[in-house]
């Protein structure tokens, strides 16, 4: 297995006040990776870095080019999708403007639209709202529409920011479900950060936790959930 | 009733003009996410270059093109080198920047082209129709802002680059994470409302003349016809700029004691009736406010 | 308990360094600013203390604006008819009504007041741009309102209205116009702390939440409703204040002196002060007053073109006006001062 995304030394910067202290991490190709950590720890941070959209310092690789300070959107452009902290749902737009936008980088017209169609299979509400304005949606809706959005760049990693965030459970299982399934088919890599641990280990290959911007334990996903003091000392449950 | 009804279509004349300022308001509005004050100067400006265009000889659609076409590039080159570098200051810090821009332009174009009024052609003619209450140009000035507005509505709803603007304009963050570049779609938006503002002000000018100062009133009417449309719908604006076209002239016929000094205050204050009943404009969606 | 102790028993205890700390370098330059204020219009000819006069009434406006806007959030362009409510208040009772000044001045303020007051109602109902439009709005139909035939009998219509430039009491050998300067610098210091306690106080605070984030301060319970009509009362009310002593210094009530050029002018004013920054108003009304005076000297054709560039140079330069000159200055002087 090769790294797809390589972290090393990350440091990230809010003005004066540092936020991450030097990370090492990587994703391996095809696997499924998640951060770990309390409110406030740096894990939307992390994801915030590695698309530039805060002040860093380090080098972050992506199958072994450079990307530290390249452009969000030329980040982008290579494949890493977002769906970012609050969901960025384009509030002022309907829900099939909102899945264009995110194919907004390729220029396969029908590409595009079967994989439209292919949203539509994954998450059938989606579809009855197609024409709705994407602000007016619930919040599971949102969050469905957002990661929606973010598979319409038929990414080659996926960073995502607490997905479990503000859902019923019901709703949860149905994204994780989704997740599962594209990382099956797609080999699509996954970066996932969640306060849902328990959810989170199920779903990855390799954990990370991370505390005040510092990374405190990694391992496989399974030896973090089966080790009692990791658990009840960072994890919580 | 007849009296009624010619003011009314002569409202709808006038409105014409507000209509197709405030199609220019809402473009910059919809690229930018704010409105710019100097845009009635930038269309003064365009529109004296068409001029000296055929002044130097060139026929009126070879003039009328390169000027939308120099305008668009200007546009750019303004949002480039004034705004961007203040993209991280406050909203007032750029109206402030607007408000210079307004001065700087007026000015200029005032030693250039000096203040005398000059007649500016029309490719319409001055036919008086329906018995003289609209002239041919106010005619075709009309279907010129409904075709300028059957294209933004094909190019904002159904072009890749369209979409991506608007997404820059009302969410920059969730655009640049979709890949949008949002700097340049901002630059595109400044182009592309600085050529409507050039064929805004190519048709206003054979009805209210050239010189520097022409665009003052117009804008603010503009504005208001914007506003009261719901600055997100380009539709609602032109509707605006009609109605606001229509209820001045009305105001001025029918409410005692309003003479042509008071018209405009008057059409002002119904419309803050108005923003207050609706605050999103007669057309305008409704804004989703999160916490 | 002992808290009240503690507090006094540090300030004892660091009596020698309770010097540096009483006489803060923002005090300093305040009374610094106040001291030359009140000095140097002694030696000015009563022209430039006529400039001066203006500096300090306009002063009074932006400070208004700065009320509102650094405060509340909400952006008016149409302060220029509030000040003309004033100043055509003053007006009128003085030479309709033979009442003195003094007394003039505060009843155009609670006028203005109550005027804003109403208006801010309305105003409640709309947001940024919206907002801007409708208090624009105001400031374009003010002249023309002022004009109108009806009132012309009170107003003076097209023409105006003539002002007594009061003279100085007690028999103080000084000019009128340094009389009238040094009345509106004592009401202008007098506004400016007043606006200082009001901000610091528990409606400021309440303010300012508004401003930050409407939805999380209603959740805290401020009454929204009352603070932004409230905000915008006093705004209004300092600023007819203004436009009385305006009315009273120029000796001259005139509609086309308050157009919405002029609101557009104390907005200018504001940015370039540093929206909030209540000193930052002098700075800015100091810019108003000369900035288009030296760009006329430079260029007469290109004056306007030239009082832009300024503009852009200054928000280029200083995107938090004169406000970010002035803790550069402030954090430079610190430097040096803990040098030695």
């Amino acid at each position: 297995m090769t790294a797809s995304l390589n972290v090393r030394d990350l440091r990230a910067y809010y003005g004066q006040v540092q936020a991450l202290h030097g990370l090492n991490f990587s994703l391996e190709e095809g696997s499924v990776t998640t951060l770990l950590g309390a409110n406030g720890a740096g894990k939307t941070t992390t994801l915030r870095a590695i698309c530039n959209m805060v002040r860093t310092t380090g080098t972050i690789e992506f199958d072994g080019k450079p990307i530290t300070h390249m452009s969000t959107e030329h980040i982008v452009k290579l494949g890493i999708a977002q769906v970012p902290q609050g969901r960025g749902t384009f509030t002022r737009m309907n829900v099939e403007e909102n899945l264009q936008l995110g194919a907004i980088t390729r220029g396969d017209k029908a590409g595009i639209a079967s994989d439209i169609e292919r949203m539509y299979a994954l998450f059938p509400v989606l579809k009855q709202r197609r024409t709705q304005q994407a602000g007016l949606l619930s919040g599971g809706e949102q969050q469905m529409l957002a990661v929606a959005r973010a598979l319409m760049l038929r990414p080659r990693v996926l960073l995502l920011d607490e997905p479990s965030f503000g859902l019923a459970p019901l709703v949860v299982r149905d994204v994780f479900k989704v997740l599962e399934q594209i990382n099956r088919d797609d080999k699509v890599t996954i970066l996932v950060v969640e306060q849902n641990a328990q959810l989170a280990l199920e779903l990855a290959d390799q954990a990370y936790v991370i505390e005040t911007g510092e990374i405190v334990q990694s391992g496989p996903a399974a030896e973090i959930a089966s080790n009692e003091d990791i658990r009840k000392s960072y994890l919580g449950y | 009733m007849e009296l009624f009804t010619n003011q009314v279509l002569s409202g709808i004349a006038t409105g014409a003009i507000y209509a197709c300022m405030a199609l220019a308001v809402v473009m910059i509005y919809e690229a930018i996410d704010h409105l710019n004050f100097a845009q009635g100067e930038m269309a003064m400006f365009s529109t004296f270059a068409a001029w000296q265009f055929m002044q130097w000889g060139i026929p009126y659609w070879g003039a009328f093109v390169l000027s939308v076409v120099l305008s668009f590039a200007a546009g750019i080159a303004i949002e480039r080198a004034l705004f961007r570098p203040l993209g991280h200051a406050s909203v007032l810090v750029q109206i402030a920047g607007f408000i210079a821009l307004f001065a700087i332009i007026n000015s200029v174009a005032g030693l250039i082209w000096d203040f005398t009024i000059k007649p500016f052609p029309t490719p319409f003619g001055s036919t008086p129709l329906l018995g003289g209450v609209i002239s041919s140009h106010q005619a075709g000035m009309i279907a010129v802002t409904i075709l300028l507005l059957g294209f933004l509505y094909v190019f904002f709803s159904f072009t890749r680059v369209g979409l991506a603007m608007r997404a820059a304009a009302t969410m920059p963050e969730s655009a640049k994470l979709v890949g949008v570049n949002v700097g340049w779609m901002i630059a595109l938006g400044w182009g592309l409302a600085a050529a409507i503002g050039a064929i805004a002000g190519i048709m206003i000018a054979p009805v209210i003349f050239l010189e520097p100062n022409m665009m003052g009133g117009v804008l603010l009417y503009g504005f208001v016809g914007a506003v009261l449309g719901g600055l997100s719908s380009p539709a609602g604006a032109v509707a605006g700029g009609f109605i606001v076209g229509v209820l001045e002239n009305l105001a001025g016929t029918y409410i005692p004691g309003v003479g042509n000094e008071l018209k405009l205050p008057i059409a002002l204050a119904m419309i803050i009736a108005v923003l207050v009943f609706k605050p999103n404009g007669l057309f305008g969606r409704v804004q989703v406010q999160r916490v | 308990m002992s808290t009240a102790q503690d507090t006094s028993a540090d300030i004892a205890g660091t009596r020698p360094a309770a010097g540096k700390s009483i006489l803060t370098v923002p005090l300093v330059a305040s009374l610094a600013t106040l001291g030359l204020l009140i000095v140097v219009p002694l030696f000015l000819k009563n022209f430039v203390v006529f400039q001066l006069t203006m500096i300090v009434i306009y002063a009074i406006a932006i400070l208004s604006l700065n009320i509102l806007t650094g405060a509340s959030g909400q952006v008016s362009l149409g302060h220029s008819a509030f000040f003309a409510v004033g100043a055509y208040a003053t007006g009128i009772m003085m030479e309709h009504a033979n009442v003195p000044y003094l007394l003039a001045i505060p009843i155009a303020g609670v006028i203005c007041f109550v005027i804003g007051f109403l208006f801010g109602f309305p105003a409640l109902r709309l947001k940024g741009v919206y907002l801007a439009l409708a208090t624009f709005a105001l400031a374009v139909a003010a002249p023309p309102l002022f004009k109108l035939g009806t009132f012309e009998h009170w107003t003076g219509g097209v023409q105006g209205l003539l002002v007594t430039k009061p003279e100085p009491p007690f028999g103080l050998d000084i000019s009128q116009d340094r009389y009238v300067y040094y009345l509106s610098l004592t009401i202008a210091l007098i506004i400016y702390l007043l606006s200082v306690n009001l901000l610091n106080s528990r409606s400021g605070r309440a303010l300012m939440a508004i401003r930050d984030n409407e939805i999380a301060a209603s959740s805290m319970g401020v009454d929204l409703a009352l603070y932004k009509t409230l905000a915008f009362g006093i705004s209004a009310g300092f600023t007819g204040i203004a436009g009385a002593l305006g009315a009273i210094t120029v000796a001259y009530v005139a509609p086309d002196a308050y157009t919405f050029n002029f609101a557009i002018a104390l907005f200018l004013g504001m940015v370039i002060g540093g929206v909030g920054w209540l000193p930052g108003s002098l700075a800015g009304a100091a810019f108003i007053v000369f900035v288009p005076n030296i760009a006329e000297g430079i260029s007469k054709g290109l004056s306007y073109a030239v009082f832009g560039v300024f503009i852009f140079a200054v928000i280029f330069l200083l995107p938090n006006g004169a406000r970010q000159l002035a803790y550069y200055l402030y954090a430079q002087i610190k430097k040096l001062v803990s040098r030695f």
